[in-house]
């Protein structure tokens, strides 16, 4: 079966070839192909893990070379190691839960088969994210999940809430993807490969310079730190709950989110190697862990509670991966890694559950405020079971899945003392706020009446998947029991199997911080001989820190957001004004010089030719008068010759006349005379003169 | 005789067009129609062709001449195509067809219109066909006549501003053309306007012949490009102009100036090349970054898509100035060809929508997806294509230009580029979210219909490119990497 990996991921491809372009309008059969397609890969999925688990963890590869280049190619490819072999069944299970349970949940949608094609896309997308066996690959399918998670999220676009929703998902989570391309190109230049066993080869061989694989480890974590919703990109994930609250059980608590820490735990061979990476990975976790922790303490939507709780526990898998890495560069053993790929299995089912088990009470109160709700228990009795079992579960309570997978995530943190306090003190949150929605929705006197009345218990298409993975969140941890002999710790590792001695210490200690955490919380919301309005009005700027989610988004809105639009504003002023502006001044200054081109043609070239002529032809005019033929004009000539040689001989005039001033004489004195003459002639033809004149 | 009738059969179609009754419409439609059909058909079976039989090597195939044509002056008519010219010319050949069918709403004046238009794709065939720097100079020139008519007849409120524009600003950069063919013209011995010819000789001139003969070059075509900051013709032309003719302008045009640098300058001067390639890529990563913020602030729709435009072809510009890095001159022509199937693509959407609803304004629309389910399919596909999602052409051309100049570029730099990336998923995805997504005005939009019949002809040969070459860039690739092998080769004298 492991050869035919590749139909496990090709099978919702199918279905979501099917539903768009053959299925649509008949929704029925849409549904039902896409939740066959599922469990054919759930089957096959199961399948791959056995003979993984029979074969002694041999990988399996398959590639085909899909562009060449001298030195460089892009290949797409399968790699299936028991890590993969658990991602995949992690996925199809939970996958295959949400779609059965969609029949119910999505029922009146109008968009109902539209909803089955996205699924089974997003679906694809993450199963060949999985499978991929190279960087490149992955990355690609990286971005898909990107798209569908979009999709999904602005899945009833109608909501305005829905539509920034998806956008600023899609943009927060492109802000890690490109630190990720850059990782990428940093390993195509310096391993001419995008192959996981390529390129880590080359990162134990030392032919990578440290600062290099430092900074490919960084860049590529960023990646992570989109996709997981992790400090500082954590911002979209909340916001992410507008979607149908199925799809925020498939992929934004079980699948997609966990992709990041999925692609840490892939990139480990890197990671060994730079203790400085390793460490960055590990801070950013459990900054991440503590802050969502705090900020879902005092959260009133329940999906928002669990979408922190998931950020939060995320944060624990990247920090455990993260003190692995660390670890191992400085040659100490550690159980990170198998911690945090195990948390991130059995996560997957608590959470999908939790989520699974949200959708099914707001499908019933039509709320997602856990004020309206309360005393549920009675009502709807299967869900509010199967819900406190997924409590019980990610508040770590002995023998349920969370309870092995947080204390393996402890005993990482046994040599690190700040970790281990702040994983203890999450751990501890983590208990409380679960509990405190478990009291808060299930437990109490109804808070809305009206609401109460009218809440129902599920059809059984969604009580049964919630069955399910209450069974799976009960025992999937026990893989992982520290007494097996071949458990999940000598199946997924990484380096040589390291078996961690069971701790009896340390059961205990996570054990009773857990315990406490449901105490407290039974104690403030169940008996509320601890007023919780009075520790809120205590710790007044705390509560409203938390409350206000660390004002991330504002923060973000006055640094990032308005800055950018406000440079983006100037620049297309800047582009109109300056840019353009200049183009047009050089066409405006062509223009004008033609224009004064034009006067110059006009008026001195024109007018020099025309002035000519109007000399010649004013000169006439003016010794058309001295051969008048009167006597009188004849003599008065005489005379005035006479009289100026008379004071030429006399030499009255002492200044030297130049040629300039002679002309400047002559065409003042023509001039004159025009003037005169016209004077004259208007006065003797009173029209059209000049026309005669000229 | 292929290439001459992928030339010269839109022409004589231009003259069956005039010789057609004025006022029969239909007939004027479908005969252009018809017409551009056969070098359509051409043009797919030449590409095919090629990839079977000459795509191995380097060599110029299906060529014609060189002819004596002007003996004085030793101008020849000389045509070939190679491995950057073939996808040109399929790219050409697709687009006019469709651009055809897509101006079949065109009301007024309707002969003109079908004759300019095969006119316009006789030059365009023409300038990626020419291998002789007199034959290339006539081609570029004649495009501009019935481009500058196209805009400034049919185009929008300001047509004949943006007309002028356009057509003055490609003739100022073509004097700086003119200048330096003819500098090449009279250094060769005994002189040539013969491009193969000029590639071999010219990087004997001296170093500062070649850097003016390159910057002159660059000139000419960056205007085209356009490259950052040339580019403000391009907006202008793009809105005013007619949709059909914004495909052909984006489609084609554009390329022509990356094509010709590729062609031309690039492998000429090889010297100015080196010297230079680093202020390319510094006017590449502006012309990103740049085109992008402009767009976000875009309140128009077309504006939008022109600059994204800016934007794509400074991805071009990266890649070119990466000029020793095969992944990257593929990419950019992978850039090309994908810019050339999306940038057309939203186009002629936009002009679906402006039809409909005779403004573009953003502001305007608001949940036109439940209204208009294919359409708003459609336009969010050829979004993402557009911002790079994988599966799809634009992701596949932006990252081995990445890739690529990652390789042999600063750093630093193109990592500034890679943030074009995020600033392009926010320029397509607040038009997506304020045109597609939120409430929709029913009292405004109630009556708006669907994607017409005609109109889905016209996208969807381009959607199914666009995931071809996002899916699977092999064919593609291989079409033109001998002749990039060879190109990079030529480049690294």
């Amino acid at each position: 079966m492991t050869e035919h990996a590749y139909l496990i991921g090709l099978l919702p491809l199918l279905s979501f070839v099917m539903i768009v372009f053959a299925l649509r309008w008949k929704e029925k059969i849409a549904s039902g192909f896409s939740i066959a397609c599922i469990l054919t890969g759930w089957v096959m999925s199961v399948t791959v893990l056995i003979e993984q688990l029979s074969s002694h963890s041999t990988p399996y590869e398959w590639f085909y070379k899909f562009i060449n280049f001298p030195g460089f190619n892009l290949e797409i490819g399968i790699f299936i190691d028991p890590l993969t072999a658990v991602m995949l069944v992690v996925v199809t299970t939970v996958g295959s839960c949400v779609q059965i349970y969609s029949l119910g949940y999505m029922k009146d949608d109008p968009r109902f088969s539209r909803f089955y094609a996205y699924l089974s896309l997003f679906l694809f997308s993450m199963l060949g994210l999985i499978l991929a066996n190279n960087y490149f690959m992955i990355f690609i399918f990286w971005e898909l999940v990107g798209l569908t998670s979009y999709l999904l999220i602005g899945f009833w676009f109608e909501k305005r809430s829905a539509a920034l929703a998806c956008k600023k998902a899609f943009i927060t989570t492109r802000i890690g993807d490109l630190g990720f391309l850059i990782g990428l190109f940093l390993i195509g230049t310096y391993c001419h490969t995008f192959n996981y066993g390529d390129v880590f080869s080359q990162a134990a061989s030392g032919i990578i310079p440290l600062g290099v694989l430092t900074a490919i480890g960084i860049f590529i974590f960023a990646g992570a730190v989109g996709k997981s919703a992790q400090f500082p990109l954590h911002v979209w994930l909340p916001d992410a709950m507008e979607g149908p609250t199925t799809v925020s059980a498939l992929i934004h608590a079980a699948t997609m989110v966990a992709a990041g820490v999925y692609l840490v735990a892939r990139s480990m061979s890197l990671f060994v190697w730079s203790p400085e990476a390793s460490m960055v990975v590990a801070i950013i976790g459990i900054v991440t862990s503590v802050m969502a922790a705090t900020i879902a303490l005092v959260q009133i939507d329940i999906k928002r509670i669990l979408a922190y709780s998931t950020v939060s526990q995320l944060g624990y898998m990247i920090m455990a991966l993260g003190l692995y890495g660390y670890d191992t560069s400085q040659g100490h053993h550690s159980a990170g890694y198998v911690a945090g790929t195990l948390h991130l299995m059995t996560h997957a089912f608590f959470k999908g559950l939790l989520f699974l088990g949200a959708g099914s009470v707001i499908h019933g109160v039509h709320t997602n405020d856990i004020r309206d709700m309360g005393g549920l228990y009675g009502k709807m009795k299967v869900t509010a079971v199967t819900f406190m079992i997924a409590s019980l579960s990610i508040a770590g309570i002995f023998p349920l899945s969370g309870f092995w997978s947080k204390d393996e995530i402890v005993a990482t943190t046994l040599h690190h003392p700040i970790f281990l306090f702040l994983t203890l003190l999450v751990a501890f949150m983590t208990a409380f706020y679960m509990w405190r929605l478990c009291f808060m929705t299930f437990f109490g006197e109804p808070r809305d009446q009206h609401r109460y009345d009218h809440a129902h218990e599920s059809p059984k298409v969604m009580t049964y998947p919630l069955l399910f993975l209450a069974i799976l969140s009960v025992f999937a941890g026990w893989v992982a029991i520290p007494w097996l002999p071949h458990g999940f710790s000598s199946f997924v590792y990484h380096g040589e199997i390291h078996h961690a001695s069971p701790s009896w210490a340390l059961m205990i200690i996570s054990l009773t911080v857990a315990l406490s955490g449901i105490g407290l919380a039974y104690l403030m919301y169940y008996k509320k001989s601890i007023s919780y309005e009075a520790i809120g009005q205590r710790f007044r700027p705390l509560y409203n820190l938390f409350y206000n989610k660390y004002y991330f988004d504002e923060l973000y809105q006055s640094i990032l957001i308005n800055p950018i639009m406000a440079i983006a504003r100037f620049m297309w002023t800047f582009d109109a004004k300056i840019i353009d502006g200049f183009v047009n001044l050089v066409g405006w200054f062509t223009i004008v010089w033609a224009d004064i081109k034009m006067l110059f043609d006009a008026y001195i070239i024109d007018g020099a030719v025309n002035g000519a002529g109007w000399i010649v032809r004013q000169a006439g005019h003016l010794l058309r008068f001295t051969q008048s033929g009167k006597a009188q004009t004849y003599a008065l000539s005489i005379g005035a010759i006479a009289v100026l040689f008379a004071i030429s001989k006399y030499e009255i005039i002492y200044l030297t006349v130049g040629w300039p001033t002679l002309t400047a004489l002559f065409v003042t004195a023509l001039l004159l005379l025009k003037l005169a003459t016209r004077y004259f002639s208007a006065d003797k033809q009173m029209s059209g003169s000049k026309t005669q004149e000229d | 005789m292929l290439l001459s009738s992928l030339i010269y059969v839109p022409l004589a179609g231009m003259l069956l067009v005039m010789l057609l009754p004025k006022d029969n419409h239909k007939l004027i439609r479908w005969t252009a129609l018809i017409v551009s059909l056969i070098p359509m058909v051409t043009s797919f079976w030449l590409t095919y062709d090629y990839f079977i039989n000459h795509a191995a090597s380097s060599a110029m195939a299906y060529v014609e001449g060189p002819f004596n044509w002007i003996p004085t002056l030793n101008v020849q008519y000389y045509l070939g195509v190679d491995g950057i010219s073939v996808p040109m010319l399929f790219l050409t050949g697709l687009l006019s067809t469709i651009s055809l069918l897509a101006s079949f709403n065109i009301k007024v004046r309707v002969k003109e219109y079908f004759a300019f238009f095969l006119l316009l794709e006789t030059g365009m065939m023409g300038v990626f066909a020419a291998l002789d720097f007199f034959l290339f100079y006539v081609f570029w020139e004649i495009m501009l006549v019935p481009m500058y008519f196209l805009i400034g007849i049919w185009g929008g409120p300001r047509k004949e501003y943006a007309a002028i524009k356009f057509f003055l600003y490609t003739l100022f950069g073509s004097i700086f053309m003119l200048v330096a063919i003819l500098v090449l013209y009279f250094t060769s011995e005994p002189h040539t306007l013969n491009m193969l010819t000029l590639i071999q000789t010219a990087p004997t001139l001296s170093h500062a012949l070649q850097m003016t003969c390159f910057i002159f070059f660059f000139i000419a075509f960056a205007i085209k490009v356009p490259v950052w900051p040339f580019h403000t013709w391009l907006p202008d032309a793009h809105v005013q102009a007619p949709t059909a003719v914004s495909v052909i302008l984006a489609g084609v045009l554009l390329k022509m100036g990356t094509y010709a640098m590729l062609r031309i300058s690039w492998p000429m001067f090889p010297y100015a090349l080196r010297e230079l390639s680093f202020w390319i890529a510094v006017l590449g990563v502006i012309g990103i970054i740049y085109g992008a913020l402009v767009s976000i602030a875009q309140k128009d729709l077309k504006k939008l898509v022109a600059y994204s435009s800016v934007s794509h072809m400074g991805f071009c510009m990266l890649s070119l100035a990466a000029f020793s890095s095969v992944t990257a001159i593929a990419g950019c022509i992978f850039q090309m060809v994908s810019h050339g199937l999306i940038t057309g693509a939203l186009f002629l959407l936009v002009g679906v929508l402006y039809d409909r609803a005779h403004t573009r304004e953003i502001a305007a629309f608001g949940g036109l997806g439940v209204k208009l389910p294919v359409y708003t399919g459609l336009m969010v596909m050829f979004g993402m294509a557009s911002l790079g999602l994988p599966g799809m052409s634009g992701f596949v051309s932006e990252f081995m230009i990445f890739v690529g100049s990652f390789m042999v570029l600063n750093k630093v730099l193109v990592g500034v580029a890679v943030l074009g990336v995020v600033l392009g998923a926010t320029y397509i995805l607040r038009m997506v979210q304020n045109v597609f997504l939120g409430e929709f005005d029913l009292a405004r939009w109630g009556n708006l219909t669907d994607i017409g019949k005609r109109e889905l002809v016209t996208v969807i040969p381009l959607a199914i490119l666009t995931l071809a070459v996002g899916i699977y860039p092999k064919p593609l690739e291989f079409l033109m990497s001998a002749t990039l092998q060879n190109l990079v080769n030529l480049m690294a004298r």
